[in-house]
């Protein structure tokens, strides 16, 4: 019978710590990168004109439509032969996670975006308001409220993506699991306590989730 | 005579292979109301929806006040600026009302000058609380959309039309949304603006309205205008059996 031992990763407490600011950062970072990149994207699908139409298609179902390890990996390995500059483990990790993010929140801001009815439009344009005005005065500030579940439920997955950037030994949370597993060979506790931090993170925030959800729903 | 307000010459409009404006000739003089009836289908909508760019035609000319478009399937649409500013010159009033329901009533009516005349907010407020104590709804100016009842929406739907100070008013179905009982606010306000000179184009089956309020009746079917006068004329003694067949199915209330 195996006998756990947790008391010998007390002394990489600050390892985890470490792992789990780092985690917690780069969520940040492309959480508000995605973002930005979904909401250019996503409008450029709603546009009039046909080159930005296509353009952010093709961006969008070449971040959904393969595999996000498959893209750090390219970022990381592949990007530089082509062009020709070296690039840092945390930029290629940062670029590949905000545009494959962007590509999902791109569909949601799309989406929601159609959910508002043509008259809100028709009414901002028939007072002679710009088509961009009426986006931002009009159709924005009520999509927005309705993007904002999936918007997070998104960033959620995001959040679970960013272990990932362990392959190209980005010192995330499951990257310094790794080096703790390695030092102890003890990879059953360490492993675990890894992803109860993960576990312990994200649980609030899906209640706040499905709270935005029921107040939505409410509100309808 | 007068120069019309309002002129549209030769104007055609097709969904696809669906022609739904034939051939539109209008002349509308400044202050006048003109009464647009005509059976479910008839473009009645579309035309209203083309003299404000909502709709853009295929064919033929459109001129208001001084701006005047051309329009032939070859050219180039025009910008979204000129189509805007053109737009502020004709105020718009919906079926479904179309308010933003995100802000309240004030912010509704100050939303056009505040965003597409860039007028400051306390001068936009100004006349936004002078135009809703106009349509009788002085005391609703912080309340949301939502609070409101279906004569009330309209009401606000007008005001806000009227603060971008048109030259034009257009109206679809304004009352055709409303509880019977709700209907004879919004027409008492039209009324008003009928009677204050603003120029406006009413679609309405308010037959009753029309021969009282309008001035000229234009009777529309299958995308052409097949008669058209002054309202008592039209509406008492019809000339094409067309508008004979279609009043037949109102019984005028007076
Ligand atoms: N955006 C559109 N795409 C395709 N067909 C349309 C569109 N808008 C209107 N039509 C068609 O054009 C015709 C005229 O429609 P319109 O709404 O102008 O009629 P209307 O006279 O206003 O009728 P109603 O009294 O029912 O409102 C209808 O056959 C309608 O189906
Ligand atoms: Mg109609």
């Amino acid at each position: 019978m195996y006998t756990f031992n947790y008391d010998i990763l007390w002394g990489y407490r600050w390892l985890f710590l470490n792992g789990t600011l780092v985690t917690i950062g780069l969520t940040i970072g492309i959480i508000v990168l995605g973002l930005l990149l979904g909401l250019i994207a996503g409008l450029a699908q709603l546009s009039r004109f046909a080159v930005l139409r296509w353009v952010s298609w093709l961006y969008i179902e070449l971040f959904r439509c393969t595999p996000l390890l498959v893209q750090l990996l390219w970022f990381y390995y592949a990007l530089p032969i082509l062009v020709g500059i070296q690039i840092d483990a945390v930029t290629a990790s940062v670029l590949t996670l905000s545009l494959y993010g962007g590509s999902f929140y791109a569909e949601v801001i799309r989406g929601g975006v159609v959910s508002i009815e043509p008259g809100q439009t028709e009414a901002g344009l028939a007072l002679g308001m710009t088509p961009a005005r009426v986006m931002r005065r009009i159709v924005l500030p009520q999509a927005v409220k309705r993007m904002i579940p999936p918007l997070m439920n998104q960033s959620i997955i995001q959040f679970k993506n960013t272990s990932l950037v362990s392959v190209v030994a980005v010192p995330d949370l499951l990257y310094q699991g790794q080096v703790a597993a390695t030092d102890t060979f003890r990879p059953l506790e360490v492993y675990s306590i890894v992803a109860l931090i993960y576990f312990v993170v994200l649980v609030p925030l899906t209640a706040v989730v499905k709270r935005a959800e029921r107040k939505l729903q409410v509100s309808h | 005579m007068n120069t019309p307000k309002i002129e549209v010459a030769a104007l055609k409009k097709q969904f696809g292979d669906h022609v739904v404006l034939r051939d539109i000739n209008l002349k509308i003089d400044p202050g006048a109301v003109v009464a647009l009836i005509g059976p479910s289908g008839s473009g009645k909508s579309t035309l209203l929806r083309c003299l404000n760019l909502l709709v853009v035609p295929n064919g033929g000319r459109i001129r208001i006040g001084s701006d005047a478009f051309d329009f032939d399937g070859a050219k180039a649409m025009p910008k979204p600026k000129a189509q805007a500013k053109f737009r502020s010159n004709t105020g718009m009033v919906f079926q479904h009302f179309n308010l933003f329901p995100h802000m309240t009533v004030l912010q509704n009516v100050m939303e056009g000058p505040v965003s597409a005349k860039n007028m400051h907010k306390g001068e936009a407020e100004a006349i936004a609380r002078r135009l809703l104590a106009k349509v009788g709804l002085a005391d609703k100016a912080d309340a949301f959309p939502n609070r409101l009842s279906g004569g009330q929406k309209q009401r606000v739907a007008i005001a806000r039309a009227l603060a971008m100070e048109p030259e034009v008013m257009l109206f679809d179905e304004a009352t055709s949304a409303l509880d019977p009982e709700l209907v004879s606010e919004v027409l008492s306000v039209m009324r008003d603006l009928a009677a204050e000179g603003m120029t406006m184009i009413i679609v309405t089956h308010e037959i009753a309205f029309a021969r009282e309020v309008a001035d000229r009746v234009v009777f529309m079917r299958d995308g052409v205008i097949v008669e058209e006068g002054p309202a008592r004329e039209v509406i008492d003694n019809p000339r094409q059996e067309a508008t004979r067949s279609f009043l037949s199915h109102f019984h005028t209330r007076n």
